[in-house]
């Protein structure tokens, strides 16, 4: 018999620390297998804020650069412009991107910089253990919410691909999930494709991947997918929300 | 060399979040009545005559805990 | 000796990190420092080099991270409040041992301050600045051919030592018009860069953190490992000038343009037979504390006199280095004031009666 699956040569055989069910090991793994089939592991450097994900680069057997938080995007640009011809990939937090690093996301954005994003939204702060992220969904309990998210008081949750689709410079823009295998295939895709537009300089690459965080959402992993496919897709719909490589084609 | 089974599941590294039980079509995989150094309940090739390889389990499995053959 | 022109302290210094190899420059707006950006966003372009004006100070500091972690020379420049922005990122950097250099053309503070002149943020450049164990070089010219001198050095300072170095400057020297000769490309055998990040192509990937969790004590490690560091500094790398020290009984301390007012008043009181020397840290990181000290030793020198545009900071290295052997005065100006040259001779007057 043949291999049909097997590990990825780029994600290394170390044991991650995520929690059980946790979506970000799915995404190393997919991320990893991109890099793969593209062959781009010996040119890549993966930017890791801070966030639960910032020890990417222990399970990634490609280059790594640490970055502040919130500043992944700004790091990425000073690496990318300095080194156009590695494949640079920001990989962050909901925390990172829309909270404490949204004017680097959306400049970055605006520039049309040319790397790729991978934004891993599960609606709360894992790292530091449970508390309310930009992204946490109305009602939603967490750390810093106790009774729920209210939106009259903090407002709704920032949808990331709506807001940054408004901009003219992104090429790509596309938000997908992970708590079934359908979405995860389907994740795999847009992952790839973010980082092919980067191999042919098509310029600012966006993946949303709504994940589960099990622990934090106080949920076991069956429930956690459910409550993705009940309570975060209808806030924040799948699909594709900007392609501009498909527009040029459809011209 | 004997091949190996269809489905290979690393115990170790399986931190029992079921998602593979769930994604798998064909009700082949089963959690383990014992626990693994980690102290996980973990997935277990069970219905071994039911599995076509199609790959489901491994694609969900967080942890990479799973290789698929055929 | 190459051809004399005439340039602005921040074009100047512009001029000079494109010398030394600097083909990347992330900023943000703000005076007094403005021709900087000006400068290198018409100049980068023309030698192959990157300009980008940030969205802030913060993302240009991260920037600045991108592209040293990626192995070349950059760097930053803004002026006080906008150096407070930047002490995140100068924190990391000096974490994770990345080379970079920081102009601060220093305005007077706190807060949005004023855009005069000023030396205020002193202990913010000599005591690292932002959060955790750490220091950086920090280098204080006075004129407009020394900043450009300093800044070939402050690269091979950052690449040597892989750590931030800090170009401190005020106002005055950003603003002010001077002749020059350029400096010439520094011939220094630097190490050699195996922590850059380039895609692990026939090597084993790398990782640029600051970031240390484990083993247990791995950070703790880490920080001895920069404390070594920074004692080489200490070692090696503490610059600075000594006027009129030979017979002096009273020493003025004092750097940047503060040391050239403190010049010119030391001048006209040794005209009046006034026995007055100085001294001026170019390295006010790693400070001259050894040269203080023995000055401090000597029974004819009387007293130190220090001379800054704050309201005493270098004053406390300098107590520190006089260990109370000698008394300590000082006259400083703040809030975006120069040093008066009357009022400093008079002080010079009263301290000397």
């Amino acid at each position: 018999m043949k291999a049909v699956y097997e590990r990825p040569r780029t994600l290394r055989d170390t044991p991650m620390h995520y929690c059980p069910g946790c979506g970000h090991s799915i995404i190393h793994k997919l991320l990893s297998q991109s890099i793969d089939e593209l062959g781009i592991r010996e040119r890549t450097i993966v930017v890791a804020p801070v966030g639960c994900s910032v020890l990417i680069y222990n399970y990634l057997d490609c280059d790594g650069s640490e970055a502040a938080h919130g500043r992944a995007q700004a790091v990425a640009t000073g690496l990318k412009r300095a080194r156009p011809e590695c494949v640079v990939v920001s990989y962050q937090g909901d925390g990172d991107l829309a909270a404490i690093g949204t004017a680097e996301t959306i400049h970055a954005a605006n520039r049309g910089e040319k790397f790729s994003v991978i934004f891993v939204n599960n609606a709360i702060y894992g790292m530091t253990g449970g508390q309310m992220a930009p992204t946490t969904l109305a009602g939603q309990p967490t750390k810093t919410t106790p009774f729920g998210r209210d939106p009259k008081e903090i407002g709704p949750p920032l949808r990331m691909c709506e807001l940054l689709s408004g901009l003219e410079a992104p090429a790509y823009i596309e938000r997908v999930s992970v708590h079934d295998v359908k979405n995860v295939l389907r994740t795999k895709k847009a992952i790839k494709k973010a980082l092919k537009n980067q191999i042919e300089g098509a310029g600012y690459s966006f993946v949303e991947v709504l994940s589960m965080c099990p622990t934090n959402w106080g949920m076991t992993t069956r429930q956690a997918s459910s409550w993705i496919e009940e309570n975060m897709i209808p806030y924040y719909p799948l699909g594709v929300y900007k392609d501009r490589g498909k527009e040029r084609n459809a011209k | 060399m004997k091949d190996p089974e269809r489905v290979v599941i690393a115990k170790e590294c399986c931190k029992g979040c079921e998602l593979c039980i769930d994604a798998c079509p064909r009700g082949v995989l089963e959690m383990s009545e014992e626990i693994n150094s980690s102290g996980y309940h973990y997935s277990v090739f069970a219905n071994k005559k039911d599995c076509n390889s199609c790959t489901l389990c491994a694609v969900i499995c967080p942890d990479m805990c799973i290789e698929v053959y055929k | 000796m190459g051809e004399k022109v005439l340039m602005r302290g921040n074009e100047a210094l512009c001029e000079s990190a494109i010398i030394a190899g600097c083909r990347f420059y992330f900023g943000y707006p703000i005076t007094p420092q403005n021709e900087v950006p000006a400068y290198m966003a018409r100049r980068l372009p023309e030698v192959n080099g990157c300009f980008l004006q940030a969205e802030s100070e913060l993302s240009a500091i991260n920037m600045v991270w991108g592209a040293s972690v990626a192995g070349k020379r950059v760097m930053t420049s803004s002026s006080s409040p906008g150096i407070s922005l930047m002490q995140e990122g100068i924190s990391y950097l000096a974490g994770a041992e990345l080379p970079a250099v920081i102009v601060n053309i220093m305005r007077g503070g706190p807060g949005l301050g004023s855009i005069g002149p000023s030396q205020s943020d002193y202990f913010q450049a000599t005591r690292g600045g932002g959060h955790g164990d750490y220091r950086t070089i920090v280098l204080a010219p006075q004129s407009v051919q020394e900043i450009a001198d300093i800044m070939i050095d402050a690269f091979d300072l950052a690449d040597i030592y892989r750590n931030p170095v800090v170009v401190l400057g005020d106002g005055v020297i950003g603003q002010m018009t001077e002749p020059l000769v350029l400096p010439k490309p520094s011939t220094r055998t630097l190490p050699r860069n195996d922590w850059v990040l380039d895609g692990a192509s026939g090597r084993d990937a790398r990782v640029v953190m600051s970031l240390r969790l484990s083993p247990p004590g791995a950070l703790e490690t880490h920080n001895l490992h920069l404390k070594e560091k920074f004692c080489e500094m200490e070692r090696n790398e503490v610059r600075y000038e000594e006027y009129e020290l030979s017979d002096a009984q009273l020493v003025i301390v004092a750097f940047g343009t503060a040391a050239r007012v403190a010049r010119t008043c030391m001048q006209k009181a040794r005209g009046l037979g006034m026995k007055v020397g100085l001294l001026r840290p170019v390295t006010l990181w790693p400070f001259c504390a050894d040269a203080l000290g023995a000055l401090a030793e000597q029974r004819r020198v009387k007293a130190f006199l220090t001379v800054e545009m704050n309201l005493g900071q270098m004053l406390e290295d300098v107590r520190l280095a006089v260990l109370g052997r000698k008394d300590i005065f000082f006259y400083g100006r703040t809030g975006g004031s120069v040093p008066d040259e009357d009022e400093l001779f008079g002080k010079i007057t009263e301290v000397f009666s």
